[in-house]
């Protein structure tokens, strides 16, 4: 039986075309076909999840039913009564499937777990907003057909961008008119050859050719200050060229596809190498998850700290979430050393960050900005954020461990 | 007092800046505001003015200058 990575070679685009064309038809005369695009995401769904990987599929499916009951059986709930036990037992019981999935490598020596699925984590961001704006009483008339669509939706199934439920049921529940829905064609394809260039030639070349090579050579030049050599420094930054073409290019392919079914995704990157300082980085790098992160565990917990008065000080209130907030997106990418400090990492960088901007702000007239402070920010956020990815690529622990 | 001269008081305050001159500038793209700052704005809301504005209903996008922020409030008051 046929098996795909998403997006991952020729036949899978082409199949992609060919299952699009109906549907793009029927847009463009105004018409949106439920079943048409069901009987697709099913299509595609089982060459992701079918075949060889049926355990991932078989897992794929009950988590989804689990996820159903808990957010439906929320919603009904919520529409009656509203207590805050039971709102953060929900949200325990949501994450719990994703938790038992990233715990297991660390304690089984690596091995994965059965319950994993390709996709997990975005599908536990999907339901765990869903229940947060149930909670808020923004999400008020909750669909359980519409809540599948959202987390089955297959162009982001795998690896985001994350979308939100209102968003996306907006998008779903209507048809763009002809002249916006050829708009979004365009920039669909556009976004689809983007990213063929940047998934299959840049992240190819850095990922595939160079980084093998480098990687050699550093763990033969071993034996100087921690191990650190040129090549290392080459590995360093190979690695953030490979990591950001493969994830901006799987991203322009998820965008892409998403507007050619005439859904406006939201995009992931905007050219975050050019960010003046890290907290502006993170406004431009894999956007969807930092965002979700910024309105779901940093404002929430800010929100909850300063009613309840845990800290004296605002700044305090700031820079404790901070560190919070970057840790769990550590501990999200898996159990490891180099993931947490990862995150303990950015969670330092961005106090920093603030502690500068707060000093910039009131000294305005003594600290120069003009085109030489601008170019070295620039220079300065881009190797911090590659020395953190060499953090987060485990090369050290190659070096240093093996 | 009025909404108008309260948000701005409160703006004024978190900001640090009179930013009545410039009712229509981005307060994000300025660096005047951050998500810090808007959850204190949110709570001043509540405090001054008895307005509840979930966390989940702060899109950015619609309250990123001072005449959006000012019109979103007397939506909901």
């Amino acid at each position: 039986m046929l098996s795909f990575e998403p997006y991952g070679n020729p036949t899978y685009f082409a199949l992609l075309g060919v299952a699009l064309l109906p549907l793009m038809i029927g847009l463009l005369y105004g018409k949106r076909s439920r079943l048409y695009e069901t009987l697709i995401s099913i299509f595609f769904l089982v060459l992701t999840f079918g075949g060889p990987k049926w355990t991932q599929g078989v897992a794929l499916i009950i988590y989804i039913l689990y996820e159903v009951a808990l957010t439906w059986g929320y919603a009904v709930y919520r529409k009656h009564q509203n207590s805050g036990p039971i709102f953060y037992l929900m949200v325990i019981l949501a994450i719990i499937p994703l938790t038992i999935v990233k715990v297991t490598p660390a304690v089984e020596n690596g091995q994965a777990s059965l319950i994993g699925f390709l996709g997990v984590s975005y599908l536990t961001f999907r339901a765990v907003q869903t229940m947060m704006e149930t909670r808020d009483g923004t999400l008020k008339d909750y669909q359980v057909m519409t809540f599948l669509q959202f987390m089955l939706f297959f162009p982001t199934i795998s690896s985001g961008p994350i979308d939100r439920y209102r968003r996306f049921e907006a998008d779903y529940r209507s048809v763009p008119d002809r002249e916006k829905y050829l708009g979004m064609i365009q920039k669909g394809i556009r976004y689809i050859f983007v990213g063929f260039l940047y998934k299959f030639i840049l992240a190819y070349y850095f990922g595939t050719m160079l980084m093998p090579k480098l990687q050699v050579m550093a763990m033969h030049s071993r034996g100087g200050f921690l191990d650190l050599s040129w090549p290392v420094l080459g590995y360093m930054y190979a690695y953030s060229a490979d990591l950001f073409f493969d994830f901006a290019g799987y991203s322009l392919f998820a965008v892409g596809t998403s507007y050619i079914m005439g859904i406006a995704t939201p995009m992931n990157f905007n050219q975050p190498w050019r960010s003046p300082n890290i907290k502006d980085f993170w406004n431009r790098w894999h956007i969807t998850l930092s965002f979700w992160f910024r309105d779901f565990i940093y404002m929430r917990l800010v929100f909850w700290f300063m009613k309840h008065k845990v800290f004296k000080k605002p700044t305090t209130t700031a820079n404790v979430t901070y560190i919070i907030n970057m840790l769990v997106m550590g501990f999200w990418h898996g159990v490891t050393w180099y993931y947490i400090t990862y995150g303990l990492f950015h969670g330092c960088a961005l106090v920093i960050n603030d502690t500068w901007l707060r000093y910039k702000k009131k000294h305005r007239a003594s600290v120069p900005h003009n085109g030489f402070t601008q170019v070295f920010a620039i220079f300065l956020t881009a190797n911090m954020v590659c020395f953190s990815f060499l953090i987060f690529s485990g090369m050290l622990d190659k070096l240093w461990f093996h | 007092m009025d909404i108008k001269e309260t948000v701005l008081g409160i703006l004024n305050d978190l900001t640090g800046n009179d930013v009545s001159g410039a009712m229509d500038d981005n307060l994000f793209d300025s660096g005047l505001m951050d998500s810090m700052g808007s959850v204190q704005l949110l709570l001043q809301l509540q405090g001054d003015l008895g307005i509840n504005v979930p966390v989940s209903e702060f899109e950015r996008s619609e309250w990123d200058t001072p005449n959006k922020i000012i019109a979103k409030v007397e939506s909901l008051a």
